[in-house]
């Protein structure tokens, strides 16, 4: 089942005249001609889809938070500042298919009484920007932005704004500050954007793949979206699949599937690299707990673990993790876990705003005491200053960053803990080239 | 440095840039402006940053204060070529470490800094997102994906020339 990605490998489906060929741009026409705003709305709403950057947060319900005062502009703004560690699903649509994100923000910001738009993305895109533009300024040749849309009397105007390489641009208030021409400190909140957003009028920021799949729900209805996967998981997901597998790539899988069959099926990664076996996979993006080979494939209760937001989920951080992004990074035996967990917490010391105290400093001390044990230069009890500083970031800043950089260090060393006692109590082994610590008795494979 | 002025063409794009934003808005315009900025004078020098401020009527702190936050901005001169290479876990995985390595010793030089001929420096960043196409370095608005040593010499090759 493909909504996003039907028609991705289409050759030309990157010009408007292909793209409507396939099939394009049938939602604006339905949803300005034949449906009120409040109408677009209720589908989403009905569709369950929820919001896929990684918060997993209900779209339609954050879409009915949205303030409407009389005379003042509302605002619908999509991050494309896909910078999570793992995840590249906003890039390779964006850069396939840019019209399918352009006639989900025409869908989306009729829906929402958006006369503006803007597409914020991450500036190292640059290319992908060019894309975006070209097709824009296609859609207003063709009357489906600009003034008066389709003859409905609906304006819409849509821009790109490019971001400058700052991953915390990715959380919603840093990139309604940077979108205002300021360094990307995040907000407190409340006000939440709904109310108080961009230039302080109402706001909706959602990500590009939730926006590219309102199209879908407008032209089939809210009901069939939410007829594909499991319970609360409805629709499809594009899963950024990365590290040791056959097909590295972005998949459109429909949510509910197993992890096993997303790993080892040919329609997706297609198994591990020939040779070698899992050992631990981050399913949904860097900032969400690592699991060992067992833990991703089956859950406490010995069922097979599924793609969904709840089934990752089971077991809690004890034995679970999270979808998140879907940015799905795959591990064989070779993978070091220390230096893998080095690079994750030196990115988010790098990419910390340096707002909130526990975050600068706490990020600042993970990345200098990991990188302490992977020189070999480690303390036993650095393992527990690392879990106590991770605790002591968790929950205390003013947005998610700080969970974010606590989480992956806990995790490696809640599932991973011989490892690094291995990389402290073994200085000299543990810093050759290519040295990995193989758990006795670990098979790593399934 | 009284020579910093955009060409007409860009003082166009930049009036249409302005125009996406509501009247008194024009601040927003800071990051689309830098990097047009960067792209003419490669580095985002003082007098160029006080050239941005101006162009948006604004005061030259809040232009420093934003290239300074924002990762993609050189406020220190570089090379011709800048490779710009991701060092994050996926591309890790993918070998970039070894990869990077042999950049660097093809060149000659560490990360951050420039060859003598002024031709190359190397940057290291984080996450390109383009995590399943590793390892990967970015040189301007092109992306270099699937890196190996021999690709590594190839590209250089190439623009040694």
């Amino acid at each position: 089942m493909k909504i996003l990605t039907q028609h991705i490998d289409v050759p030309g489906i990157e010009t408007i005249d292909v793209f409507m060929k396939n099939g394009g741009y049938k939602a604006v026409e339905k949803a300005i001609k034949t449906m009120t705003p409040d109408e677009v709305t209720e589908e989403v709403k009905k569709s369950g889809l929820r919001g896929r950057g990684g918060a997993g947060f209900p779209m339609g319900m954050k879409w009915s938070f949205l303030a409407k005062p009389e005379g003042v502009p509302r605002y619908l703004v999509c991050n494309a500042d896909e910078s999570e560690p793992g995840t590249f699903k906003d890039h390779y649509l964006m850069w396939k298919s840019p019209h399918t994100l352009i006639e989900g923000m025409i869908v989306s910001s009729f829906a929402l009484g958006a006369n503006t738009s803007y597409i914020y993305v991450r500036g190292e895109l640059m290319y992908v920007i060019n894309i975006l533009e070209k097709a824009i300024q296609e859609a207003y040749d063709k009357g489906l932005l600009g003034k008066n849309i389709l003859g409905s009397g609906y304006d819409l105007d849509l821009f790109v704004q490019p971001g400058g390489g700052a991953y915390i641009c990715g959380e919603e208030t840093a990139l309604l500050e940077s979108l205002e021409g300021k360094r990307g400190n995040p907000r407190n909140k409340p006000p939440f954007p709904a109310v108080k957003g961009l230039w302080q009028c109402p706001t909706v920021v959602n990500n590009v793949e939730s926006i590219a799949a309102t199209s879908w729900i407008v032209n089939n209805g809210g009901d069939a979206y939410a007829a594909i996967g499991v319970g609360r998981s409805t629709g499809t997901k594009l899963i950024s699949a990365s590290g040791h597998i056959k097909k590295p790539g972005v998949y459109e899988i429909p949510l509910g599937i197993t992890v096993e069959e997303f790993i080892y099926s040919d329609e997706y990664c297609g198994g591990i690299r020939d040779g070698h076996k899992l050992k631990a996979v981050v399913a949904g993006g860097s900032s969400v707990p690592i699991l060992s080979a067992d833990n991703i494939l089956t859950t406490d209760a010995g069922e097979k673990r599924l793609m969904t937001y709840e089934s990752l989920s089971e077991g809690g951080f004890a034995s679970g993790t999270m979808l998140g992004s879907g940015g799905f990074i795959v591990m064989d035996e070779t993978t070091c876990i220390v230096h893998n967990t080095l690079t994750f917490a030196r990115f988010y010391h790098h990419e910390s705003c340096g707002q909130c105290s526990p975050c600068r400093e706490g990020t600042g001390w993970m990345d200098k005491v990991i990188k302490r044990i992977e020189t070999g230069k480690g303390r036993m009890e650095d393992i527990d200053l690392l879990v106590d500083v991770a605790k002591k970031i968790e929950g205390n800043t003013i947005c998610p960053l700080g969970d974010a950089a606590a989480w992956p260090v806990a995790a490696a060393i809640r599932h991973f803990r011989d490892e690094f006692e291995w990389h402290i109590t073994h200085p000299e082994e543990a810093t050759k080239p290519g040295a990995v610590y193989m758990r006795p008795g670990a098979s790593w494979s399934n | 440095m009284s020579n910093i002025v955009f060409p007409a063409e860009t003082l166009d794009l930049i009036k249409k840039i302005i125009a996406r934003y509501p009247d008194g808005k024009q601040k927003s315009a800071i990051l689309p402006i830098l990097h047009l900025a960067q792209a003419e004078w490669k580095w985002c020098s003082p007098a160029v940053m006080d050239y941005v401020a101006t162009l948006l009527s604004i005061s030259p702190i809040e232009v420093y204060e934003v290239a300074s936050f924002y990762t993609m901005f050189h406020l220190e001169p570089v090379g011709e070529h800048v490779i710009e290479y991701c060092r994050t876990g996926p591309c890790c995985l993918m070998g970039g470490v070894e990869v990077y390595d042999h950049l660097k010793k093809r060149l000659g030089i560490q990360t951050g800094e420039t060859t003598k001929d002024g031709k190359f420096t190397i940057k290291e960043v984080e996450c390109l997102a383009a995590c399943g196409w590793g390892p990967v370095f970015q040189i301007r608005e092109k992306y270099y994906m699937h890196l190996t040593n021999e690709k590594v010499d190839e590209i250089i090759d190439e623009l040694s020339k």
